[in-house]
């Protein structure tokens, strides 16, 4: 087991995996609590779309993805609070929307498309060094937005006394959907864009079921994040089974773990 | 001269082609303690929204206009401090699945923002709250374990923690039983005396309005009568603001 933390793609897999195993469970605990896990899952399309294009246009595929999908974010966003839609059918529409672009995208691509296998399903192992930093800035600027978290978490509590408080709820909520179509998009080599949205939902469903303050729910949540990104990383390893999956199934293992545990208590 | 307590002109509001509010024109001096009565649809909350210093667009789904003014303390209600005007929420919009202490609940109405820490003096203020509203016992308990009633105390201390100067709240006795809201009026009318603070309450309990109001506002999407709870409450104003009394009656029950 040593012997693979000498490796260097090891290294990056492993600080990719534990960097965006916290970004995303710290987003996760607002977007479980505000109930948009759904949202996860609508915006690993985007960034579908967004490889897709990327790809079909010869560029550095996340160059395109990225603004690609916070578009979608702040489109879906918008059109909840124009409409009186609820956000499931919202996101519904720009997945499917998401997903049809990206075919389409596909298709005027000529020839062979392995690379963009390895983005749909994820692997850690060909993490570069630019992605790496790109997390990293991620993190750095998750942390900088750490002292958010009271007001993000009040709305998230209840949106009309935030409100009644003068709290810019509105928005948090383009702020937040966008930082979570960032996340999703930078951890889309870590994990693949089909299981992306686990990482968004999973430690933080977890987490809520142990815990019985919004502070312990968010604390803990980075904690398991970042163990089963370890975990599952090592696992993978030793297995030799798929990095993503690896996780998400230990992500799920735990929060079995929990289910159990609160069913004792 | 203080300035009245709720001003407001014409007032009305407009969500898409139905007009929720018009005409309404009130003026509420300091010290009143209000019961707005009115069948559902009346346009109660979307009165007490209006007062928050809320955005039109955020008084429900969808677009909204609002005509008219509305002044609180003399003063546009956007302006006005936030900590001058405690408010509690339908207790049918409250979600109980956020993981929260009641403590933690308090103290939010104190901060205005979500604790992380609680500061010893945060915990000292929020307990003398809920001690006020007889539910110092409750302040370790999670949200999800609390009956409607408890959690309405718990609101209502939230409010009460700042001490506002207008205690505005929607229907704090719907899900509560018959003694919980003979408290929860004690506990109103307690602070209303130390505080000399304004009060508006929606209810559909008119028993209650006039027996512990000073004013009825009877509002059926414009004002109908705003008076002393014996003069609002005629049968001629009810009928006006419920269509006929007897249907009135079992309406207001299902809500």
């Amino acid at each position: 087991m040593l012997e693979a933390l000498q490796l260097p793609f090891m290294q990056r897999a492993l600080v990719a995996g534990v960097l965006v195993g916290a970004v995303a469970s710290y987003l996760g605990v607002f977007i479980v609590q505000r109930r948009l896990s759904f949202l996860g899952d609508g915006l690993a399309h985007a960034a579908f779309a967004g490889v897709a294009l990327g790809l079909l246009l010869g560029t550095q595929p996340l160059y395109v993805a990225v603004p690609f999908a916070v578009a979608v974010a702040l489109a879906i966003t918008w059109v909840r609070e124009r409409t009186n839609l609820g956000e499931d059918t919202t996101i519904g529409v720009f997945f499917a929307l998401s997903v049809a672009l990206g075919v389409l995208f596909m298709s005027m691509r000529q020839g062979y498309s392995a690379d963009a296998l390895s983005y749909i399903f994820g692997s850690i192992l060909t993490v570069t060094a630019a992605d790496l930093w790109a997390v990293a800035a991620l993190a750095a600027l998750l942390l900088a937005l750490l002292p958010l978290w009271s007001r993000w978490a009040y709305a998230t509590f209840e949106r009309e006394l935030a409100l009644a408080d003068r709290l810019p709820v509105l928005r948090q909520d383009y702020a937040l959907s966008a930082l979570v179509a960032v996340v999703t998009v930078m951890s889309v080599k870590v994990v693949g864009i089909v299981l992306i949205a686990a990482f968004l939902v999973i430690p933080a469903a977890t987490s809520r079921l142990l815990s019985p303050t919004f502070a312990r729910m968010t604390l803990l949540a980075v904690a398991i994040g970042v163990l089963s990104s370890l975990l599952g990383l090592f696992l993978s390893y030793s297995l030799d089974t798929p990095s993503g999956a690896t996780i998400v199934l230990t992500q799920t293992a735990l929060f079995l773990l929990a289910l159990s545990l609160r069913g004792r208590s | 001269m203080g300035a009245l307590a709720v001003q407001t002109f014409d007032l009305g509001v407009r969500f898409g082609d139905f007009q929720a509010l018009y005409g309404v024109s009130l003026a509420i001096s300091p010290g009143s303690f209000v019961a707005i009565v009115g069948p559902n649809g009346a346009g109660k909350s979307t009165l007490l929204k209006v007062l928050l210093g809320l955005d039109p667009g955020n008084l429900r789904d969808g677009e909204a206009r609002l005509t008219g003014r509305a002044e609180v303390f003399g003063q546009a209600p956007r302006a006005l401090p936030p900590g001058w005007v405690g408010y509690v929420p339908q207790v049918k919009s409250f979600d109980r699945s956020f993981p929260a202490l009641a403590l933690e609940v308090v103290v939010s109405g104190l901060r205005r923002a979500w604790p992380f820490r609680i500061t010893p003096h945060e915990r000292e203020v929020a307990t003398a709250a809920l001690e006020q509203v007889g539910a110092a016992h409750l302040a370790g308990r999670r949200l999800g374990r609390l009956s409607g009633g408890e959690l309405q105390r718990v609101y209502l201390a939230r409010s009460l923690v700042r001490r506002p100067r207008l205690l505005m709240l929607d229907e704090p006795a719907t899900g509560v039983d018959a003694v919980g809201e003979a408290d929860l009026y004690r506990h109103l009318e307690a602070y209303q005396q130390q505080s000399g603070a304004t009060v508006l309450m929606i209810t559909h309990d008119w028993e209650a309005a006039s027996h512990h109001a000073s004013h009825v506002l009877l509002l059926n999407r414009t004002v109908i009568a705003y008076d002393l709870p014996a003069v609002a409450l005629c049968h001629e104003c009810l009928s006006r603001a419920f269509g006929h009394v007897g249907h009135a009656h079992s309406a207001p029950v299902i809500r």
